[in-house]
C-alpha cells in the first residue's frame, strides 16, 4: 500500500521536473549526453583508436574539430565515444547496488532488533574503508577489467543504499498497514515488496540516479589512475590522464574530455535535484561517507 | 557519561576488527594469491609451494588471519612482494607525508569552511551566499582529478606560481613537503571546504530560525551578540561530526590527488602497489586507511560529546 501521496504518475513527475528551470537544463544536458553516447559510433568522423604519426598534437581544424592528441588520434571522435564504456559500467553497477542495497536495507528495517544492528554494524565498518581502496583491493586481486569493475562497484556503492533504504523504510515499519499485514501473516519478503517498497520508491529512485553519477565518477577516476577502462577503448578519464603531460602544447586534448565529463555530472545533479523536489524527497538526508 | 564513552570506544574497536576481517578475507576468497599473482604465469608447482611456505600461505586461513592481525598490531606489516622489503619501512615515510598533506589541508581548510559556511548561512540567497554556494556545488560535483588538473593548468601553466608536479623524494625533510603540498592541499581544501560549508550553512539557517535566536532578537540583543553567542556555537556543534565523516572522503580523495600531483604519500603508493599487484602492500594500506578513519571519527565523536552535553544522555 502506498500512503500519503497520489499514485506514482510518471508524466506528472516529468512535467514537474521540466517546470523548474534547473530541471529543464539538467534533463537537456543528460538527454543530450545519452543521445550522443548511443549515436556516437555512427556520428564519430574517425576511428578513435587510429594513430596518425603525421598529425600529432594538431590544433583544432576542419579535419580534426577538437584537434589531435599526442598519438595523432582525433580528439572529437574520442570525446564523442569516451563516455560509453563508463556509462555502461555505471548503469550495470547501479542496478546491482540498488537491488541488493534496497533489499537488505528494507529487510533490516522490517526485521529490526539484533539482525538490524548486526547488518548496520557490518555496513558501517565497510563504509569506513574509503571506496577507492576497497575497489583497489579487488582490482589488485582480480586485475582491472570492465567485467570485474561492475560487481566490485555494485557491491561497494550498494552499502550506502542499504543505509538510505533502511532509513526510508523505518518511517513506515511501525505504521498500521504494515502491522496489519504482519498480523494477516504475510511473509516478510511480501510485506517488504507490497507494503514498504511502494512507499520508499521515490527516495530510491533519487538515490539510484545519484548512485549512477557517483559510479560514473568512480569509473572515470579509476580510468584516470589506469585501473578502469583499458585502452584502446577511449574513455574521458583515460584521455585526461593521457593529455596531462602535454597540457601546455595541446590544451584541447585536455579541455574537451574534462568538459564532457563535468557537464554530464553537473547536468545529472541538476536533474536529480529537480526530480527530488518534484517527488518531495528530502535530499538532505545524506548518507555518511557518500 | 562514562557509559557513553565506553560504548563509543567499544563500537570503534568492533568496527576495526570487522575492517581487518574484511580486508583480509576479501582477498582470501579471490582466485589467486600473493604468490600466483607475483610469480610468472608459467611458474612451476614447486616454485609456488616454496613461495607459499615462505609467506606462510600454506597455513589454514584462520591461523593466517590471527598471525597477520597480531603482527599488524605489533607494527609488523609483512613483506612487500615487489619491493622485497618490510612494508612497515616503506609505509612509514609515506604515512608521514600523507599526514603532512592532510594536516595542511585540515588546518587551512576547516576554519575556512566554517567561516564561509557561517557567512553564507547568515544571508541565505544573498549575493555572497550565491557566490559561495555556486562555487561549492561546482567543487562537490566535479571529480578530484579534474579539479586537480585545473589547478595545475591555472596556477602552474597559466600563472606560473607553483610547480605543477611534485618532484621531491619520499624521504625529503618535512618543511620541503609542506612547500610541495601547496597545490595538492589547495585541491583538497577546495573540495573538503565545499562539503563542510554546505552543512554549516544549512545548520546556521536552521539555528537562525530557532526560538532562542528569536528570543534574543526580541530582548534587543545586538546582531553581533546574537551571531557570536547564540548562532555560531550552536551551528558549529553538528559540524564536528560532519568533519569526522568528511575524513572518509579526504582519505579517498588523497589517493587521487596524490596521483595527480605525484605527491609521495600513502595514496600514490597504493596506486603503485595495485599496478604492481603487490597484494600484501595494498592490504596493509587499506587497513591503515580504515583505522585512521575510525580513529578520526572516534575523536570527532568524543570531542562532540565534551562540547555538547545534550549528546551525553543515553539514547532510548
Amino acid at each position: 500500500m502506498r500512503v500519503g501521496r497520489t499514485p506514482f504518475a510518471l508524466p506528472q513527475v516529468l512535467r514537474d521536473v521540466l517546470a523548474q528551470g534547473s530541471g529543464r537544463l539538467g534533463m537537456t544536458i543528460v538527454c543530450l549526453h545519452l543521445a550522443v553516447a548511443v549515436a556516437a559510433p555512427m556520428i564519430a568522423p574517425q576511428d578513435p583508436a587510429v594513430q596518425d604519426a603525421g598529425a600529432m598534437l594538431q590544433s583544432p581544424s576542419w579535419a580534426h574539430w577538437f584537434g589531435t592528441d599526442r598519438l595523432g588520434r582525433d580528439v572529437f571522435s574520442r570525446t564523442l565515444l569516451g563516455g560509453r564504456e563508463a556509462m555502461l559500467i555505471a548503469t550495470l553497477a547501479t542496478v546491482i547496488a540498488m537491488v541488493w542495497g534496497s533489499a537488505l536495507g528494507i529487510l533490516a528495517a522490517l526485521i529490526g532488533g539484533r539482525t538490524d544492528a548486526l547488518v548496520m554494524r557490518f555496513v558501517d565498518a565497510m563504509m569506513s574503508i574509503p571506496w577507492i581502496l576497497m575497489v583497489m583491493l579487488f582490482v589488485a586481486a582480480l586485475g582491472s577489467s570492465s567485467a570485474a569493475l561492475v560487481p566490485v562497484l555494485g557491491f561497494s556503492y550498494g552499502l550506502s543504499v542499504v543505509y538510505l533504504a533502511r532509513a526510508a523504510a523505518l518511517d513506515f515499519v511501525a505504521r498500521d498497514f504494515v502491522v496489519a499485514a504482519q498480523i494477516r501473516g504475510h511473509a516478510r519478503w511480501s510485506i517488504a515488496l507490497t507494503e514498504l517498497l511502494p512507499n520508499v520508491r521515490d527516495s530510491l529512485a533519487v538515490q539510484g540516479a545519484m548512485q549512477w553519477s557517483w559510479i560514473l565518477l568512480a569509473v572515470s577516476s579509476l580510468s584516470f589512475l589506469g585501473m578502469g577502462v583499458a585502452p584502446p577503448t577511449p574513455d574521458w578519464g583515460q584521455m585526461i590522464a593521457d593529455a596531462r603531460g602535454i597540457m601546455q602544447r595541446a590544451p584541447w586534448a585536455l579541455i574537451w574530455p574534462m568538459l564532457a565529463l563535468s557537464s554530464l555530472v553537473i547536468g545529472m545533479n541538476l536533474a536529480v535535484d529537480a526530480w527530488a523536489r518534484a517527488t518531495g524527497v528530502d535530499r538532505n538526508r545524506r548518507v555518511p561517507g557518500a | 557519561m562514562v557509559a557513553v564513552l565506553l560504548e563509543r570506544i567499544g563500537l570503534a574497536l568492533v568496527t576495526m576488527v570487522i575492517i581487518a576481517v574484511v580486508v583480509f578475507f576479501a582477498l582470501d576468497l579471490m582466485p589467486g594469491d600473493a604468490c600466483s599473482v607475483t610469480l610468472e604465469r608459467g611458474a612451476s608447482d614447486s616454485m609456488l609451494a616454496a613461495c607459499h611456505a615462505r609467506l606462510g600461505l600454506d597455513q589454514p586461513p584462520l591461523w593466517r588471519f590471527i598471525t597477520w592481525a597480531g603482527d599488524f598490531l605489533r607494527g609488523d606489516l609483512g613483506i612487500s612482494m615487489q619491493r622485497e622489503r618490510p612494508i612497515a619501512e616503506i609505509v612509514g615515510w609515506r604515512l608521514r607525508n600523507t599526514l603532512i598533506l592532510a594536516g595542511v589541508t585540515s588546518v587551512i581548510g576547516i576554519p575556512l569552511a566554517l567561516g564561509l559556511g557561517v557567512l553564507a548561512g547568515l544571508n541565505p540567497d544573498g549575493p555572497l551566499d550565491m557566490a559561495i554556494s555556486g562555487v561549492a556545488i561546482f567543487a562537490m560535483t566535479v571529480p578530484e582529478f579534474i579539479s586537480g588538473t585545473l589547478m595545475i593548468l591555472l596556477f602552474s601553466v597559466v600563472l606560473g606560481w607553483a610547480a605543477g608536479v611534485v618532484t621531491i623524494g619520499y624521504k625529503a625533510p618535512a618543511f620541503e613537503l609542506v612547500k610541495a603540498s601547496i597545490l595538492p592541499a589547495a585541491t583538497l581544501i577546495f573540495i573538503l571546504a565545499a562539503h563542510i560549508l554546505r552543512m554549516v550553512r544549512a545548520s546556521v539557517i536552521e539555528v537562525m530560525q530557532s526560538d532562542f535566536v528569536q528570543m534574543a532578537r526580541l530582548k534587543g540583543a545586538s546582531r553581533r551578540r546574537i551571531i557570536w553567542h547564540h548562532v555560531v556555537p550552536n551551528a558549529l556543534l553538528p559540524a564536528i561530526s560532519i568533519i569526522g565523516l568528511t575524513m572518509a572522503w579526504l582519505l579517498g580523495g588523497v589517493v587521487i590527488v596524490e596521483s595527480v600531483f605525484n605527491f609521495p604519500g600513502l595514496g600514490r603508493l597504493a596506486v603503485d602497489a595495485v599496478a604492481d599487484q603487490d597484494l600484501p602492500l595494498v592490504q596493509a594500506i587499506a587497513l591503515l586507511f580504515g583505522f585512521i578513519y575510525v580513529l578520526t571519527n572516534l575523536g570527532a565523536d568524543l570531542l562532540a560529546l565534551t562540547l555538547n552535553p545534550r549528546l551525553r544522555a543515553r539514547r532510548r
